[in-house]
């Protein structure tokens, strides 16, 4: 059977913020983009996001974007991209009012303004008082930008394939990349787009471990694809866990709860976060805060019949705030810990949420491999933008509102730069037969019949391993461990078969080549983090308790051929300001 | 605890059947995670799920003859063996998984996007909170489709009838103070179809897990409509 094939201009994998954000660009400016989904647009995971985006629009209190990138940058723990930062909380402003002109129903303040809440992180005047940058949607902000994003990819007509799943890039022997193998899961038929440009938008990677704030969908996917296209993953071993998932179940309560005056408690009411952060308390940065919470648990003064967690006490904001500011928590929280948070507090603890790591691009998309001495060299044909991308804007740890920034802003920026790209490459550039059939073979494997191990079985076993071996304390026995246990499922998935092999949504194949997905994204993170000898952000060792500017000021940079490890600089020049020089970090 | 599902594959089954599973049931299990622990079993099994906290709007299923989020609905209040099928009136793709693209074509058709003509201005559109109040109980729809494939009017006239999925997200649009296209929107409403064929029969506001009311939008364009035309 010959295999079907459809050209564009663009090959978008990705229907979140940052897929739809680099469409609609395309759309407006009338060439040919295709939109790969492996799910209904408006169910990507962006939806989710509740808290919401910051930009310093100054609506509340005083504040400018070189305030709100002294707190990114701070807040990366100093391992961020000054020029990228610069860039994004420069490009925040009019990309959160293009965002409202395109129709999101944001909160609004007494003056028609835009409402902004206060979120961990954030200061005024490099530093000083409590900034709110956060624009809010109520606590649906995710929801309300996605699906605004995608009424205006209708409007722009572009061209969606909902349900269909991504499996492999294409490349020709010059590293080019020429477009990507799908597979439409309603008939189980590949297909074969080639592209002039490809973009990877496909989001993180939160399913690598047990308990996650994220979607069953979220498996990494785009970054698995680029490790096996010879493209390296850069500071894979940055996991943000939350500190506020329910807990037991993983679901998120926003830090919005505590940007509206929540706190936590721990079983002897002690409002503990007073200890850890004297000045920002609460909304600390999220790494401090789950620290905190993981150590009052530790040393015992967990709540609950097994003291395995901490309250967050909501009630004494008042039945009106909770009902017209986080309507969404509510809901979740009677549903999922059966409390009503204006009666009750909201048991919860750390849960895996976010991605700092992942491709590493350029400020404009661009898919760049680093080499050691800071030079960087472009992949031709491919981008990335959002959590599944490293520009590098978070670092060593994300603030709460910037990821949906970083997708929106980068979104948009490689939508622009394919754009400036497309004028100069007019035609398709020739598709071998041998790379076909090599992105074939990736699909033909789940073919071979027979007995063997079980998707589900290793997935669990897998998850298991990552939450045990490269969750939020980290030593080098337990992840030396981790990584000869992550090397032995890589080997057992050999031995793994699909007993179902009909055609039509075929949800256990999908899931089989997931799985596939999250080992090599599991390998990425466990080889960086082991190597990191300091403690930064998101990546806590008790054998290196430290910051270690001298030594590792530096990102990781991870390639699947021979496991191997590299580094880069971290880039500490801004592109108009002073460098924030690296300083101790205390909330 | 014992569940009926429907299945059906087209690969091998000339029929759709309803199979018997015996799921254990854990403290707090939502439909949801008993159908995923029914995959365990049976890898063969096929139904759409992804967030699991009812945001995304993937796994909407009839259960016990009620339309409903699988991750919301903790098996606790289903009665006892559960029966469980794919969203009524929908052609079935396989097991759980049906066809929506009737339900999306009418999303598409009310033109759901923010349409504002003036020149844009530097900064935000200004809204006035009162304004902005009136989104609300609209535009938190996840697009699951409880409401519009248990609306009666859009089983039998699922091409002519935009349904109450799609008709809330019409009115979404006429209620936000700045969209400026209200004519052509009603406009595009008349005829003895598109918006008529609502009974208000009120079976949306029943099965909209988002406790959205699709009739009263619908019943606010009727009057926005009359108010227009004289
Ligand atoms: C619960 C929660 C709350 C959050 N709250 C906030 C917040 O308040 N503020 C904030 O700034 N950030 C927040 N975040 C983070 C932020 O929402 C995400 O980082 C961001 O939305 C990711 O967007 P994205 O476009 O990169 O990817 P996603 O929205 O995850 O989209 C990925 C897309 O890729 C597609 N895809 C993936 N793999 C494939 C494949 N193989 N083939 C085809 N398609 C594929 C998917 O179908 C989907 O369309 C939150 C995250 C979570 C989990
Ligand atoms: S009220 Fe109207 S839209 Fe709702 S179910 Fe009845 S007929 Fe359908
Ligand atoms: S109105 Fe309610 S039931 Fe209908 S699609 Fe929207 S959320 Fe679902
Ligand atoms: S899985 Fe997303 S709504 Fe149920």
């Amino acid at each position: 059977m010959t295999l079907a094939r459809r050209r564009f201009d663009a090959l978008i994998i990705g229907a979140g913020g940052a897929g739809l954000n680099a469409a609609l660009q395309l759309a407006n400016a009338n060439l040919r983009v295709a939109v790969v989904s492996k799910v209904f647009p408006t169910r990507s995971h962006t939806v989710a996001a509740q808290g919401g985006v910051n930009a310093a629009l100054a609506n509340v209190f005083e504040d400018n974007w070189h305030w709100h990138m002294f707190d990114t940058v701070k807040g990366s723990d100093y391992l961020g991209d000054q020029d990228a930062i610069e860039f994004m909380c420069r490009e925040a402003i009019p990309t959160v009012y293009e965002l409202e002109h395109n129709g999101v129903p944001f909160s609004r303040l007494d003056n028609g303004k835009i409402y902004q809440r206060a979120f961990g992180g954030q200061s005024q005047n490099f530093g000083g008082a409590q900034a709110a940058r956060t624009c809010a949607a109520a606590d649906r902000t995710g929801h309300a930008i996605l699906h605004t994003l995608y009424q205006q990819n209708i409007r722009a007509r572009t061209h969606f394939f909902d349900e269909y799943f991504g499996i492999e890039l294409i490349r020709d022997e010059e590293g080019a990349i020429l477009g990507a193998l799908t597979l439409e899961i309603e008939t189980g038929e590949p297909l074969l787009i080639e592209a002039k440009t490809t973009l990877l938008a496909t989001g993180g990677g939160g399913q690598v471990f047990r308990t996650t704030s994220n979607a069953h969908i979220n498996t990494g996917d785009g970054m698995a694809m680029a490790l096996r296209a010879g493209v390296p993953l850069m500071d894979m071993e940055f996991f943000q866990f939350h500190p506020t998932g329910i807990a037991g179940r993983g679901m998120l309560i926003t830090e919005g709860v505590r940007g509206e005056g929540g706190y936590l408690i721990n079983k002897d009411g002690e409002r503990f976060m007073e200890r850890y952060a004297p000045n920002a308390k609460d909304l600390a940065s999220r790494d401090v805060v789950s620290r905190a919470i993981v150590t009052e648990v530790k040393e015992g003064r967990g709540c609950g019949p097994n003291a395995d967690h901490v309250l967050l006490k909501v009630d004494h904001l008042g039945e009106d705030i909770i009902a017209k500011r986080l309507p969404g928590i509510r809901e979740s929280s009677k549903i999922f810990a059966g409390v009503d948070p204006a009666v009750e507090p909201i048991p919860v603890f750390p849960t895996a949420h976010y991605m700092m790591g992942g491709i590493p691009t350029d400020r404009l998309g661009q898919v760049v491999i680093p080499a050691a001495d800071g030079s960087e060299q472009i992949v031709p044909g491919l981008y990335a933008a959002g959590e599944c991308a490293c520009v590098s804007v978070h670092g060593a740890n994300r603030l709460g509102g910037n990821s949906l920034l970083d997708i929106l802003v980068f979104g948009r920026a490689a939508g622009q730069q394919i754009i400036n790209n497309l004028k100069d490459s007019p035609e398709h550039r020739p598709m071998s037969e041998a790379a076909i059939d090599q992105a074939m073979a990736k699909l033909t494997r789940w073919e071979q019949p027979g007995e063997g191990i079980s998707v589900r079985e290793l997935r669990d076993e897998f998850r298991k391993v990552m939450e045990d071996h490269a969750g939020v304390f980290r030593t080098d026995e337990i992840m030396a461990e981790g990584v000869e246990k992550v090397k032995a499922l890589r080997e057992k998935l050999k031995d793994v078969r699909l007993g179902d092999q009909s055609k039509v949504f075929n949800t256990a194949r999908i899931e089989a080549l997931e799985l596939e997905n999250l080992i090599d994204i599991g390998m990425a993170i466990v080889l960086s983090a082991l190597e990191r000898k300091e403690s930064r952000g998101a990546h806590s060792r008790p054998d290196y308790t430290e910051r270690d500017d001298v030594n590792w000021l530096k990102h990781s940079v991870y390639f699947k051929e021979g496991d191997r490890l590299d580094y880069k600089p971290v880039q500490t020049k801004p592109l108009t300001v002073e460098t924030f020089p690296p300083k101790p970090r205390v909330y | 605890m014992k569940f009926f599902v429907y299945r059906y594959n087209p690969d091998v089954d000339t029929a759709p059947h309803m199979q018997e599973y015996d799921v254990e049931v854990s403290r707090g299990m939502m439909l949801r995670d008993a159908l995923m622990e029914i995959k365990r079993q049976d890898e063969a099994f096929a139904f759409r799920h992804s967030c699991g906290e009812g945001v995304c709007g993937s796994d909407a299923v009839n259960a016990n003859g009620q339309n409903l989020l699988g991750c919301t609905t903790p098996v606790s209040e289903l009665k006892e063996p559960v029966h469980v099928r794919p969203l009524p009136g929908r052609p079935v793709i396989r097991d759980l998984v049906v066809d929506m693209s009737q339900f999306y074509q009418q999303y598409r058709a009310v033109k759901p996007y923010l349409i504002h003509k003036d020149p844009l201005p530097e900064q935000e559109i200004l809204q006035s909170p009162e304004d902005r109040d009136k989104l609300d109980g609209l535009y938190e729809c996840i697009m699951c489709g409880c409401c519009s494939t248990a609306c009666p009017s859009f089983w039998w006239n699922p091409d002519k009838f935009h349904g109450p999925q799609a008709l809330l997200q019409a009115w979404r649009f006429l209620a936000d103070s700045r969209d400026q296209a209200t004519d052509e929107r009603l406009d595009a409403l008349e005829g003895p179809y598109k918006l008529f064929r609502c009974h208000t029969i009120m079976n949306c506001v029943e099965s909209c897990p988002k406790s959205l009311n699709p009739t009263k939008a619908i019943g606010k364009i009727k009057e926005l409509m009359l108010k227009h035309s004289i």
